[in-house]
């Protein structure tokens, strides 16, 4: 009798062990049902019930008990209330007609490659979700096909400046989603190309307007600066895993299209785990650092690589080319991180050659930003409304000039105050043939592979080993069905 | 009467039997709750694609045992369980322990201030947080680093250490921060060693070598094999410590576990490799925690 009511009593507790754990689990999905329209109800919540009391409050009273808080988040490079995007959010804020709709920042101050899987967390639930978010247009697809992005079809084609051709028709790609609807409102492309000292040049005998006709030629000149000047890094190219999809687009896909080859082939929808292609540009990586042409390893396979040349390196003379993107100037502007007056003479652009000087002769990788709507968003029509405001002629403009990207809208491009501005000719140029990443949900995962495949060939693995591993990286990734070898 | 009494023993004996169970209630639950069902859902995790973003965060699929095949498969995993032994064996096992041991040896029989001072100084590296520590040692170790100045003063050239021997740093580093516990550990034990026994191997003419090796390890075994343990396991989950010196790299000559774990996970967005992973870090600690308990027992 005993023993059976002991056995009673440890079978109930186990049971409302189980009831607890189960209830604890489920809690989360119920809660943040629950919990979120209180949440988002919040700020009109408070003044409905001091408003109770007094019936007799006239109604423009009443009106800011309908002031809805919308968020904003986008990346932080580290500058805080410095940075362009917080100073440009601030402005089109306090000039944004609608009153009763407060705009809050919440930046993510992290790496590139960090936000990314920082933003696709937030997304994941309604609790963290902002209301507008910055989008890297290559992870649209995959936070698009991840169900975290609201479509915004119906909201553009009501939208005058989309349709009226405001912007570029080529661009609009980078945020349509592989299920063809658009994802996001794109605010900023960029292309990339050859940086040069033309100061380090002259000493080094290289002629000042340099147009490199293929790979060799742009290894030439590194070897020539690497004998000639002293204390100067030759080439700088991100190679390193902390830098994320600069190492991906800026070098690898740079290199891999200059070869003529690609990364998925769309014909067959599959993607391509092995080629010479990708022998050649990873030959290209390995000879920079086996000849020591490149920065200091320690210097390139951090998070601040990108920083380290752009802001320091190039500014200082410390480097004499860096294979980079067209933003990189807005970093010297007066309002930039490392304000260099000189630059617009110091400095060259060029294209980046093909491997060979093959057909087209010179190869651009365009990218971009966007703004997104979330799906877990609690403010959609809102947050559409200050879209619609933020990115109209006058606003992309005031963010344009300040980033020094290059614009999505053709009225902004045609604008004097932009074509002014040094290089913006010859950026917007490269993207008469600029290359587009493939535009495939398992992009974002298959780039981190090509991110490790060139940080060790970097630090020493051969070019042959390591295309070995990717190619069995990327086939686990997107199936064996999906892969194919030329 | 007695039978009085005896229906009182029985029924306060019938309470204790009950009792216990009300008092690890609490305790049991937490742990289902917060040990238990985590590791089950990992568990369950590790056979499905579940990713951070992509198709395959929209809808989770079971996939057998793809990710543990893959595991088996990818040469990264081998050498991050290479990089993790080396790492356990260099920082923990040989480094935190023989240098603890070393240090609480010497600070025997000295003078209390002399015992003070040099006590305060290891525990500072051990209650420095692992970020800060981490910071510092970066710094030490860095390219314009404290070591680098020094080795300049003296005419040697710098050298870049989290480069061409980043494991090497690491091991240090964590030697830096995690010695102090064993010190503490061996510290205790040593005080424990009856000095009659000491006394009396001096008098029947032991060297000092003679009485470390004969006398005060073997009386101390328990205590080594314990903290053995506890160090390995600290040691086989330390994650900030390289994630900020090297991040794993350069390439993977540092990719530990751990950080090959959330490169996966978070980098990769591969959530469901991730957890496969971590599963084999949790048996790589039980297997190594069952080791030292036998040997405990033996």
């Amino acid at each position: 009798m005993v023993r059976s009511k002991k056995r009673w009593m440890i079978i109930t507790s186990a049971l409302l062990c189980i009831a607890l754990l189960i209830a604890g689990c489920s809690s989360k999905g119920n809660n943040s049902e629950a919990s979120s329209p209180p949440a988002s109800n919040s700020p009109s919540a408070e003044p409905s019930q001091s408003a109770e009391p007094s019936p007799s409050a006239s109604p423009s009273e009443t009106t800011p008990a309908e002031k809805t808080t919308i968020t904003i988040t986008y990346r932080d490079d580290g500058r805080g209330p410095e940075g362009t995007l917080y100073k440009w959010i601030e402005e089109v804020k306090a000039s944004y007609p609608n009153k009763n709709v407060e705009i809050k920042q919440t930046p993510i101050q992290a790496s590139e490659g960090d936000y990314f899987a920082k933003i696709a967390l937030a997304l994941k639930s309604p609790d963290t979700a902002p209301d507008i978010v910055t989008e890297d247009t290559f992870m649209i697809n995959s936070d698009a096909s991840a169900g975290y992005l609201t479509p915004m079809d119906d909201r553009v084609s009501g939208w005058e400046d989309w349709t009226n051709g405001s912007f570029i028709e080529a661009l609009k790609k980078g945020v349509t989603a592989s299920d063809g609807k658009v994802y996001g409102v794109p605010y900023n492309t960029d292309s990339r190309g050859l940086w040069y000292n033309k100061q380090i040049f002259k000493q080094a005998g290289l002629p000042e307007d340099w147009h490199p006709k293929n790979w060799d030629e742009v290894l030439q000149a590194a070897r020539t600066v690497k004998e000639k000047v002293k204390n100067v890094v030759p080439i700088w190219m991100n190679m390193g895993k902390a830098t994320g999809e600069a190492t991906s687009m800026q070098t690898y896909e740079m290199l891999l299209y200059g070869t003529g080859e690609r990364l998925y082939d769309d014909a067959s929808g599959k993607w391509i785990v092995k080629s010479q292609g990708i022998l050649d540009a990873l030959n290209f990586v390995s000879t920079v650092n086996k000849e020591k042409l490149g920065p200091p390893l320690s210097k390139v396979l951090n998070g601040q690589a990108g920083n380290t040349s752009s802001r320091e390196y190039l500014p200082q003379g410390k480097l004499a080319i860096s294979l980079d993107g067209s933003w990189i100037a807005g970093n010297y502007l007066s309002n930039g991180a490392a304000p260099w007056p000189e630059y617009k003479d110091v400095l060259g652009f060029t294209a980046f050659p093909t491997n060979k000087g093959q057909d087209p002769g010179a190869i651009t990788l365009a990218g971009g930003w966007a703004l997104s709507i979330p799906a877990n968003a609690k403010h959609k029509d809102e947050a559409w409304d200050f879209i619609k405001y933020a990115l109209n002629k006058d606003n992309t403009k005031k963010l344009i000039l300040a980033s020094g990207n290059i614009t999505v809208r053709a009225d902004v491009g045609k604008d004097p105050e932009y074509t002014a501005m040094p290089f913006n000719e010859i950026s917007t140029d490269f993207l008469q043939k600029a290359e587009f990443r493939p535009a495939q949900d398992k992009y974002p995962e298959v780039s981190t592979q090509i991110q490790t495949m060139v940080e060790s060939v970097a630090s020493g693995t051969s070019p042959e080993n390591a295309a070995k591993k990717y190619a069995q990286d990327v086939t686990r990734i997107v199936g064996k069905d999906k892969i194919v070898e030329k | 009467m007695s039978s009085v009494t005896a229906n009182v023993l029985y029924q306060r004996r019938r309470r204790t039997n009950f009792t216990w169970f009300y008092f690890l209630f609490p305790s049991i639950a937490i742990m289902l709750v917060f040990f238990i069902y985590p590791i089950l859902l990992t568990f369950l995790y590790s056979f499905t694609n579940l990713a951070l973003t992509g198709e395959a965060a929209k809808e989770l699929k079971f996939i057998g045992f793809d990710n543990y095949v893959h595991m088996w498969e990818d040469p990264t995993v081998r050498i991050s369980i290479w990089n993790t032994l080396v790492f356990l064996m260099g920082s923990a096992v040989i480094g935190q322990q023989v240098l603890g041991f070393i240090i609480a040896l010497l600070m025997k029989h000295k003078n209390r201030t002399f015992r003070r001072v040099i006590g305060t100084v290891v525990l500072a590296g051990w209650v420095t947080p692992e970020i800060v520590c981490a910071l510092c040692l970066y710094s030490f170790f860095g390219d314009e680093g404290t070591l680098n100045m020094i080795l300049e003063f003296f005419g040697i050239s710098a050298v870049t250490w989290l480069y061409t021997v980043p494991m090497l740093t690491i091991i240090l580093a964590n030697i830096w921060h995690g010695t102090a516990f064993s010190m503490l550990v061996f510290q205790a034990a040593l005080d424990d060693v009856p000095n009659e026994i000491e006394e009396a191997a001096v008098v029947d003419g032991a060297s000092r070598w003679q009485i470390l090796y004969r006398i005060v390890l073997p009386y101390i075994k328990q205590t080594i094999t314990t903290n053995a343990m506890l160090v390995t396991l600290q040691t086989l989950g330390v994650f900030g410590l390289i994630y900020a010196m090297t991040g794993g790299g350069p390439g993977t000559s540092t990719t530990t576990l751990p950080i090959f774990m959330y490169n996966q996970a978070f980098v990769n967005y591969q959530l469901g490799y991730g957890t496969a992973i971590s599963l084999l870090l949790l048996i790589m600690g039980v297997v190594l925690s069952l080791f030292y308990i036998r040997s405990v027992k033996e």
